[in-house]
């Protein structure tokens, strides 16, 4: 199972699920939803939290919360 | 059509600004209603009610309220714009319009918030903002098909260059009639439930608008916050919520997301039809390169310390001159108004209390507003979001969260902004956690006090010939500072937060070039504040303390009142024998006699302050600090310092007796170390020092941060704790340097 916290930074891939059954409103709020399609933009220096582009914006969340979005790389 | 033919009932008396942050709100809200605005607090909260009249109209008010990104808050501020839409917040109508600005740039998200307002059955105008912005991404939006789709108006703009903001004001004038609005779908496994629950609601709660019911009924579902008022209000609505929930739950229907995928479902393909892009959207933005240097893996801390230090070298150099300014009119101003107002008690609380009072808070002013100018420039620009992006990870490690960067930041300059700061963090444990901490970090107010110790006791030698001790100890007070602010973080979460969790999710809003009257407006805006909340109290306390230190009236020493006498009675002979011409040797001696006299006044006052209450309670709470090497003088000092810290230098000052001259500071620092007990023993040794130096690094000595901090977190349960925990640092700090101290022999 790949989740987000997987890919490099430069990679993409579409959301496919929540590893959680009670995942974060505002993950949801902020469009990361199944079949939403992110990049990896980058990590913040010390590796945590993760920069990501979805829905044509920026958004920054930690490595932790990447590890429960499961995805599909591409 | 004219405003004029507009009937008076469909002309809106109050419209809400609503939208997520970041979108150009108070820009809008700035050009709606020019400098006619107000700014209050919501009852029971902190949170900044911000008002004003719309232009060019009489009675339209605008409220501003604070950006959030939907109506399941998650934050104090998401929290208060969701009563205030949904009618809950007391004392505030519902809003005969809302106009929701949307970011052009970032449409889907943003609209998810318009749907939901549109939901509550309320009159939506949207402003589309930002076109400039969208339009250089290569993003042409057909606003007539978006208006259509959204059965609401929409009216484009760049509301920092006042594009469409006629059309906008025109459209303003009426309200629209509220319509059928997004036709959005639940996944089909909670349509049902839904629609059963509103259909309650509905029973129980008539009146409300079909839409609404829904609405409610769906926030209830997925939220415990929103379905906690209802258990009064509709009691057979809230048990079908949670028979609802059980039953979802044991079908494993994943219904907390349901609107979320719903909402966006709908979105999506409205955004794919409204929007044509004329440049690929992986295409490199100037804000992404922007942040290729400034969040890189190198450049992108030392370009935050670089900032750091010049925004430290700002605070705390350029102010300083502004500083001795105010210092200056201030004793100017005493004086001048001793010379005018008759001698007595009136003139005692003009002077001492209110003078000075006033002066105790304006000292702050250059350090507040530069340190107000520079957070409102990183705010403006973005650069803000990306401090806390960059720091989390090292934060998180402490029990913080990036987020609290910039309070304790501003903590160094004052712990009251940095407070009032703390709100930008929407995790209530990470807020509380930066809040009890910020007092740690050595304020501006404590610079003086280590100044004043280091300069009398500290060597002027250096550690191997080039680190001076005496900045070595200055130094060391301020990290001594942090690194416990960092460890009591450590602890807080360990043990009083053990087991909740903090989340993280936060918008990196792309960098804009700031504007200057934004960011100058913004900093005068809060700096009124500051002055405002921590004024009061400062001044205050400041009366309350001359009181204490002038009172009761002691009767001038017989001595010092022969003395007085005979300084008189030497110049009058003195003068009687001198020829009529000898203009210059009159003077000299008029100058001499006045020196004199000084002196005596000065001696007087040393009398009287060590015979008042405040002399009192120092010889009160003596036995308690004489373990950590203070006499009654020092606890006085002590005690005076809660108006504001650096009192303690004035109120030294006063009982040593050494005058309100420019160069005072010398004078007490000599005087300081002449000091001697009854057996010879000098009453300030460095050791003494250092102990004095440790306890104001962290006792809470600043009755406006308790009452701030009392204000932002709603009891006074945490200010208690707050000052107890310090004070315990503070005792045991500097009784255990203290009595080391002594057993290592270095006491003399
Ligand atoms: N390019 C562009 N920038 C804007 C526009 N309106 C506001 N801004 C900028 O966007 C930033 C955020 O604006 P602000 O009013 O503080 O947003 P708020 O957080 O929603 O209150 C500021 O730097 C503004 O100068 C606009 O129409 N176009």
């Amino acid at each position: 199972m790949v989740t987000l916290r997987d890919l490099k930074p430069g990679e993409r891939g579409t959301v496919i699920g929540y590893t959680d059954d009670d995942p974060p409103g505002r993950l949801l709020e902020m469009g990361l939803l199944p079949g939403t399609s992110v990049e990896i933009v980058r990590l913040a220096p010390l590796g945590d939290p993760i920069d990501l582009k979805v829905r044509g914006f920026h958004l920054s969340i930690r490595q932790h919360e990447a590890a429960h979005i499961q995805v599909e790389r591409g | 059509m004219p405003v004029a033919s507009i009937p008076a009932e469909t002309r809106p008396r109050r419209i809400a600004l609503a939208g997520n942050p970041n979108v150009g709100k108070t820009t809008l809200f700035n050009a709606l209603t020019g400098l006619r605005q107000k700014v209050a607090n919501y009852p029971g909260v902190t949170v900044e009610r911000k008002s004003g009249r719309l232009v060019n109209t009489e009675g339209v008010e605008v409220v501003d309220l604070p950006g959030t990104y939907s109506l399941n808050p998650k934050s104090l501020d998401e929290r208060v714009a969701y009563d205030v839409l949904v009618g809950r917040m007391d004392g505030e109508a519902v809003p005969d319009l809302v106009l929701c600005v949307v970011d052009a740039t970032n449409l889907e998200r943003n609209l998810y918030l318009v749907t939901q307002i549109q939901d509550l059955g309320l009159p939506v105008v949207v402003a589309l903002n930002m076109m400039d912005a969208a339009q250089e991404a290569g993003l042409e939006i057909d606003v007539d098909g978006l208006a259509k789709r959204l059965n609401a108006p929409v009216l484009p703009l760049v509301a920092r260059n006042k594009i469409g903001l006629d059309a906008l004001l025109a459209a303003l004038a009426e309200v629209p009639p509220v319509k059928a609005t997004a036709a959005w779908d639940l996944i089909p496994a909670a349509e049902k439930p839904v629609a059963d629950l509103a259909a309650q609601l509905d029973a129980e709660v008539p009146g409300l608008p079909e839409r609404r019911c829904r609405f409610e009924a769906l926030g209830a579902l997925s939220s415990d916050l929103l379905l906690a008022p209802w258990q009064e209000r509709a009691p057979q609505f809230h048990q079908a919520v949670l028979d609802a929930r059980a039953d979802l739950e044991a079908r494993k229907v994943p219904y907390k997301q349901a609107e979320m995928m719903g909402r966006y479902a709908w979105l999506g393909p409205l955004a794919a039809d409204v929007i044509a892009r004329h440049k690929d959207p992986s295409d490199q933005t100037r804000s992404d390169k922007i942040d290729a240097i400034l969040t890189h893996r190198i450049a992108g801390p030392l370009i935050f310390v670089g900032i750091l230090v010049l925004i430290f070298q700002a605070v705390f150099s350029w102010a300083g001159p502004a500083m001795d300014l105010i210092e200056t009119t201030v004793v100017a101003l005493g004086s001048g108004v001793r010379s005018l107002m008759p001698d007595g008690m009136i003139e005692d609380v003009m002077v001492e209390g209110v003078i000075t009072g006033v002066g105790n808070v304006v000292i702050f002013l250059p350090q507040i507003l530069l340190l107000f100018f520079f957070l409102g420039l990183m705010e403006d620009t973005g650069y803000m979001a990306r401090t806390a992006f960059i720091m989390d990870r090292l934060m998180r490690r402490m029990g913080l969260s990036g987020a609290s960067v910039v309070p304790l930041l501003s903590s160094y300059a004052c712990a009251i902004p940095g407070i009032m700061a703390a709100r930008t963090l929407s995790n209530e444990r990470d807020r509380i956690i930066t809040i009890m901490v910020a007092p740690l970090m050595s304020c501006s107010a404590r610079l003086p006090v280590y100044t004043l110790f280091i300069a009398a006791f500290i060597p002027t030698g250096a550690l191997f010939g080039v680190i001076g001790y005496q900045g070595l100890t200055m130094f060391s007070l301020y990290v001594l500072g942090t690194v416990m602010a960092f460890f009591a973080a450590w602890v807080l979460k360990r043990v009083v937060f053990k087991g909740s969790s903090s989340m993280f999710v936060m918008e990196l809003p792309p960098y804009r070039l700031p504007r200057m009257k934004q960011v100058l407006w913004r900093m005068v805006d809060r700096s009124k504040a500051f002055v405002v909340r921590a004024g009061r109290i400062i001044f205050g306390l400041s009366i309350l303390l001359w009181f204490l230190a002038a009172y009761p009236k002691t009767d001038t020493d017989s001595a010092l009142e022969s003395a007085r006498a005979e300084a008189e009675a030497t110049y009058q002979t003195q003068v009687q024998n001198l020829p009529p011409t000898a203009d210059a040797e009159r003077q000299r001696l008029a100058e001499a006699r006045d020196a004199q006299l000084a002196e005596i006044d000065t001696e007087v006052a040393g009398q009287q302050i060590r015979q008042s209450f405040i002399g009192m309670l120092g010889h009160a709470v003596e036995p308690i600090m004489r373990p950590l090497g203070f006499d009654w003088k020092m606890s006085a000092g002590i005690l005076s310092a809660f108006a504001a810290r650096e009192v303690i230098v004035s109120t030294m000052a006063t009982i040593y007796s050494v005058g309100e001259e420019d160069d005072e500071p010398v004078l007490l620092r000599d005087a300081l170390k002449a000091d001697r007990y009854p057996d010879g023993r000098p009453v300030y040794t460095p050791l003494v020092a250092l102990s004095l130096l440790i306890f104001f690094v962290f006792a809470l000595q600043c009755m406006s941060t308790l009452a701030i901090a009392r204000r932002e977190l709603n009891s006074w349960k945490w200010p208690a704790v707050m000052w107890l925990y310090m004070f315990a640092l503070a005792y045991v700090f500097s009784l255990v340097v203290y009595q080391g101290g002594l057993a290592l022999g270095w006491g003399v």
